[in-house]
């Protein structure tokens, strides 16, 4: 990388650092590069064009490979949530707020995230349909069963028992934050949307410990 | 019919999917009697018989065309009955080979023509209609019926039966339905007859090698009759080798390898079952049983088919249950002895015949021999001793159960075919449940929802397993759920949790086993899979911060967490052994200075356990954890209190721990404690600890400035044993102060400490005597004593079966005697009194011994009570003694013999008895008690002149000078008369033989 580009890249992680939380400016450089890193690979779906931030492809790939991230649909969903402006594509200021998040969220960051991923519709609220689609495959169905769908319906119906506290029969963003702040481990109820520690060190260790590459 | 053919009959699917009825001895039985109604129907009930069924009943037939002949309308490929219903259907119409029948008499004539093959026709029959009866009748009235009851005359049930369906031949549809109902129970009953009978025979059906008759035993012995073996050990007595045979069952030599003839040899009589054999040899066995089967009386499903665990509950006439089946099936194979090991179900369990404590039923396989008795494979077998084994409490009736049963059933499931997502979901919905609640603990063990939740711990999801930790360490505050999971190996995979980095988990599976090592076995698991260790890791943090990190919050948690299970953990020595070695007590010492009481309690807690522990007494008061022992008695939290108070009871033993709780002012805290005499354990404790720490003088100074005395003195009365042994320890310990015999008379404290030496206990009476005696030697107590009786109770102490109760009593019987007014004539009135006394001389405890000469020696005073002595016979057995080489004993049977010289020719009868000799030698003892008493009796003995000379030749002389040169005064002068004596006599002999 030329002197130039490192001087904008510096000035530009400065700048976005003020604004994100959880990275300190040494770590948002090194962000910025890996973001550049991924814009030379070439586009999933348009080989060739230089594309004007990370698409969707790519993102589940990274989702997908370093943590572990097997449901299509929720990716799809932590790319929307990712995707600020709706565009399509991730810049790199949407990159970088988007990993401190998902990264180092603090827990009503991460509250605020996941219900984003949840619902699915961006409506505010998640539905019982989209509860649904989401537990969809989370149960080994049983052949015998006269209704494949009843342990999933059962399975909603648990969900909203235990975090519908207005009873309307979907949830509100309150509904979710009281529910995950009385237990945690409600924080991913409908589908894995989060690092667990493990791969998060590892993606922060080679993110923020290789050594400079130019 | 229908019911019973789903219920009774072994239905056994085959390749293809379709059910079939093997041919057992059951099943054949089964379809004799289904022929049999048949054929009786169209007999005595003709006219039903023609009922028409609602359905055609089809199957597939071996019948041909040709087999038809009058009656039927027979053409190449079909057959016709000529018999039409109301709409003129055939009522029997074959096609080769089905065959579709629609009633009763067609049925049997077609049973008739199958000849030889009636049975094979009805197997395929009903093999190909499995819901006969709703084919027959239909299955709304089948429904209807069901709902009906059975004992309603016909009429009223047509009349109810036309409103909804009106049909002509009702009637007869009713009265066939009921006959069929009335022959499935007679079957039933038959069966179950039969089953009885049949179970005389089929002892056994599972072991390892069986014979095709079903027997175990080794065929020159089934000749005889005998079918299989079975060792049980109860824990009542020794282990029973039991042979079962066709006559009964009785008990053999032990049968242990084979070709030894002779263990079948049979060495009891025979008993008609198992049950029977049991209860004549196991006492506690029969106990139970009888409760069981009280039980039992109310259970109303009939047992159906036989099996190993449901033969034994046949013969005790209970109902079957699938999970004990399961249970016995769940056997241990051990290859290298050849033997099949079976766990006894929990019925037997109930018995008495647990595998955990020492039970074990073991089939002998004819080839092999038994290597490993059962003591081996189970070395715990009596260790269970402070969670004893409840018998297990089941649900008799399903329908009682409340919904949260069924509910979590359904979540159970969930747990089982869910991936992550779900799996969280629903444990977070169980977590809603009381989980305190036995109903809810067992609904989770009945759907096999503890293997569930303990596999969650073996994988790698960290909110599984937190989800699974969190429901675990609520429900095993139930004992059953405990031992399950420690069977299950659970425990195993909590203790490898503790390494996890994430701090949550960590801190809920130390409180998970915090929970569950609440009994032996599984705090032995928790150290043998290294948990002690690991639990000890934990409880490194900062505890004593003014303000913490997030980070260093829930490291205190972690540790607090720790100390939980350490707390639990502790209660095995080896447990506290292993928590010394990985380091543990300086580190609990740390979180000593914590403030908060959440932590202090589980540290405390330890540290009290462990100080039962030499090593820890030492360690507390080395490495300073007395001072804030002494700093959190003044706490606010009573179980801080007690553990504190229970802390420094233990550690006072040692002096320099007394003197420290003084230092750091541990002492009133102390005695204010003793005013919240409601908490009996925090009482307990806390006079516990005045007691040991009184030992000092100085402190015993110190407790009455607070006026301790006048408030223990107040607790004699209506308290617990375990504060009133700590209470009356005190007392005598306050008693060697002369100025606090006075006060303890003052307070009205004799009454009651003489009231409690009839008392049981014998750790109470040591102490009670010890402080009756201390009392004793205050003249004006002692009266009070007397007027109580309480020489006599005391006296009546050395009764006791304990030597330590035995020698506190003699002791306090010292003074008593010396401070009674007429001592002498007290000491006669007793009854055998004095035989009791010189009887006790022959005990082999050497405090015994020692306590009772001092007892002699101050009732030998009195002439008369000598004389008496002298007569049982006190001499011979004080000679008997000097041998020891005890100095408190040859200090209090020097005295003894000193005194007992008094009387008539008991001098020369200790010389007889050579008590001389020995006696010398005490003068070279390096206590100057001893040397002071011997002297004494050597003067004593030296007024006969035979004694003298062994005196002299025994060397006396010598010590005897050196003693005369001593400081004390009695001491000088009974050194120097015994010096005397011998040189009088050595000047008498000279002038003897001078002047002849």
């Amino acid at each position: 990388m030329s002197a130039m580009n490192r001087k904008v890249i510096q000035t530009l992680a400065e700048n976005i650092s003020k604004q994100v939380e959880h990275f300190s400016k040494t770590e948002t450089e090194r962000l910025i590069r890996e973001f550049h890193v991924l814009l030379k690979e070439p586009m999933s779906n348009h080989p060739g064009k230089e594309a004007p931030g990370v698409d969707r492809g790519k993102f589940r790939n990274i989702l997908h490979e370093d943590f572990g991230m097997t449901d299509r649909m929720i990716m799809d969903q932590v790319f929307r949530t990712f995707d600020k402006d709706n565009d399509g594509f991730l810049s790199v200021k949407e990159w970088i707020k988007g990993l401190s998040v998902f990264l180092r969220g603090t827990l009503d960051e991460r509250i605020k995230y996941c219900f984003g991923v949840y619902d699915l519709n961006g409506d505010g609220y998640i539905s019982r349909e989209e509860m649904f689609h989401m537990l969809k495959s989370s149960l080994i169905r049983q052949p015998t069963e006269e209704d494949p769908d009843e342990g999933i319906k059962d399975l909603v119906e648990i969900a909203l028992k235990k975090m519908d506290h207005d009873h309307d029969g979907r949830l509100s963003f309150q509904d979710f934050e009281k529910a995950v702040k009385e237990e945690n481990l409600l924080l991913e109820a409908f589908g894995t949307c989060l690092p667990d520690s493990i791969s998060t060190e590892v993606f922060e260790r080679s993110v923020f410990q290789s050594s400079e590459c130019h | 019919m229908g019911g019973l053919l789903t219920r009774a009959a072994q239905w056994t699917n085959d390749s293809s999917g379709c059910c079939k009825l093997e041919a057992t001895q059951l099943n054949e039985f089964l379809l004799k009697e289904v022929l049999h109604f048949t054929e009786q129907l169209m007999v005595q009930h003709p006219e039903e018989a023609t009922h028409v069924f609602e359905e055609p009943l089809v199957w597939s037939t071996t019948l041909e065309a040709s087999d038809f002949k009058a009656g039927y309308d027979v053409s190449d490929l079909l057959v016709e009955s000529h018999d039409k219903d109301s709409e003129g259907r055939p009522l029997l119409r074959l096609k080769p080979p089905t065959i579709s029948v629609r009633s009763f008499s067609q049925l049997s004539k077609l049973l008739h023509l199958a000849e030889n093959n009636t049975l094979a026709e009805v197997r395929e029959c009903l093999q190909g209609n499995k819901d006969l009866v709703a084919i027959i009748f239909g299955r709304s009235f089948v429904s209807f019926m069901e709902k009906e009851d059975v004992n309603q005359d016909v009429q009223s049930l047509m009349v109810k039966i036309k409103e909804r369906e009106p049909s002509e031949d009702v009637e007869a549809k009713i009265k066939v339905f009921l006959l069929l109902q009335k022959k499935d129970k007679e079957i039933l009953n038959k069966l179950l007859q039969h089953v009885t009978e049949q179970s005389e025979r089929v002892w056994i059906v599972f072991s390892d090698y069986e014979f095709s008759n079903g027997c175990n035993a080794p065929l020159w012995r089934q000749l005889l009759g005998e079918i299989c073996y079975v060792v049980l050990t109860p824990c009542d007595t020794d282990t029973l080798y039991i042979t079962c045979s066709n006559d009964g069952v009785f008990l053999n030599k032990g049968i242990k390898q084979d070709g030894q003839e002779s263990g079948y040899e049979r060495i009891s009589e025979v008993y008609r079952d198992l049950v029977t054999l049991l209860k004549h040899r196991s006492p506690y066995f029969a106990a139970n049983i009888k409760t069981q089967v009280q039980k039992s009386l109310c259970c109303k499903t009939p047992v159906t088919f036989v099996t190993f665990s449901n033969l034994i509950n046949l013969n005790v006439k209970q109902q079957e249950n699938k999970e004990e089946e399961k249970t016995v099936h769940h056997h241990v194979r051990n290859k290298a002895c050849g033997t099949t090991k079976y766990e006894p179900c929990p019925r037997w369990r109930k018995l008495g015949l647990s595998s955990t404590r020492g039970y074990v039923i073991i089939l002998l396989p004819h080839k092999s021999s038994v290597g490993a008795m059962p003591s081996e494979l189970f070395s715990e077998s009596s260790s269970e001793s402070e969670e004893e084994e409840q018998p297990e409490r089941r649900q008799e009736n399903n329908t009682d159960l409340p919904s949260e049963y069924w509910q979590i059933q359904k979540l159970v499931i969930y747990l089982k075919g869910g991936n992550q997502t779900a799996t969280v979901l629903t444990l977070c919905a169980m977590m809603d449940f009381n989980l305190m609640q036995e109903t809810c603990q067992l609904a989770i063990r009945d759907a096999g929802g503890l293997e569930v939740l303990i596999n969650l711990l073996d994988t790698d999801e960290v909110k599984c397993k937190i989800g699974s930790l969190k429901i675990l360490r609520k429900i095993c505050n139930n004992m059953q759920i405990r031992r399950i999971i420690v069977d299950m190996g659970g425990l195993q995979s909590v203790v490898k949790i503790l390494d996890s980095p994430v701090k949550d988990l960590k801190a809920l599976a130390a409180e998970t086993i915090a929970n569950v090592a609440k009994f032996r076995r599984a705090r032995r698991t928790v150290r043998q899979h290294g948990g002690i260790k690991k639990l000890v890791k934990l409880l490194a943090c900062v505890p004593n911060l003014a303000t913490l990190s997030v980070n260093q919050e829930q490291d205190v948690e972690v540790a607090r967490c720790g100390a939980l299970a350490l707390w639990s953990c502790s209660n095995s020595t080896k447990n506290k052994e292993a928590i010394r070695r990985a380091g543990g007590i300086p580190l609990l010492g740390r979180l000593l200075k914590s403030p908060h009481e959440n932590m202090l309690i589980p540290v405390v807690g330890t540290l009290q356990e462990c100080a039962s522990e030499e090593s820890y007494r030492i360690a507390i008061q080395t490495e300073g954890m007395i001072k804030d022992l002494v700093i959190n008695l003044s706490s606010d939290n009573d179980e801080l209190q007690m553990h504190c108070a229970s802390a420094i009871f233990k550690c006072a033993e040692d002096k320099q721990t007394r003197d420290l709780v003084r230092k750091y002012k541990g002492l009133q805290p102390l005695v204010t404690l003793l005013g919240k005499a409601n908490n009996k354990e925090l009482l307990a404790a806390a006079t516990g600890a005045i007691w040991k720490c009184s030992i000092s003088k100085e402190n015993v100074a110190k407790f009455q400035e607070f006026k301790a005395l006048e408030i223990i003195v107040g607790l004699l009365t209506d308290q617990p044993e375990e504060v009133l042994v700590n209470v009356v320890g005190a007392l005598g310990e306050f008693a060697q102060i002369s100025a606090n015999k006075a006060i303890i008379r003052k307070c009205g404290g004799i009454r009651p400490l003489v009231g409690l030496l009839t008392g049981t206990n014998q750790a109470l009476l040591v102490n009670v005597t010890k402080a009756v005696g201390a009392c004793a030697t205050d003249k004006d107590n002692m009266a009070i004593i007397d007027q109580l009786d309480g020489v006599r109770l005391v006296w009546s102490l050395l009764k006791n079966s304990s030597a330590d109760v035995q020698s506190s009593a003699a002791w306090a019987l010292c003074p008593c005697i010396k401070n009674a007014k007429d001592a002498g004539e007290m000491v006669r009135s007793l009854v055998g009194g004095l035989e009791l006394i010189v009887n006790l001389l022959k005990s082999t405890n050497i405090e015994v011994q020692a306590s009772i000469c001092a007892v002699v020696a101050t009732i030998a005073k009195d002439k008369e009570n000598l004389a008496v002595l002298t007569d049982h016979g006190v001499i011979p057995l004080l000679a008997k003694l000097t041998n020891t080489s005890d100095n408190r004993l040859r200090r209090y049977l020097a005295d003894a013999i000193g005194h007992c010289c008094m009387w008539g020719t008991n001098r020369s009868s200790f010389g007889d008895a050579t008590a001389v000799a020995p006696l010398v030698r005490y003068l070279k003892a390096k206590d100057s008690w001893v040397n002071q008493s011997t002297a004494m009796a050597l003067y004593q003995l030296s007024k006969d002149p035979y004694n003298c000379i062994t005196m002299y030749e025994k060397g006396a002389v010598k010590p005897l000078i050196q003693l005369m040169g001593s400081d004390d005064e009695t001491l000088q002068e009974a050194a120097a008369g015994c010096v005397r004596n011998i040189r009088l006599l050595a000047q008498a002999n000279r002038q003897a033989r001078l002047f002849n």
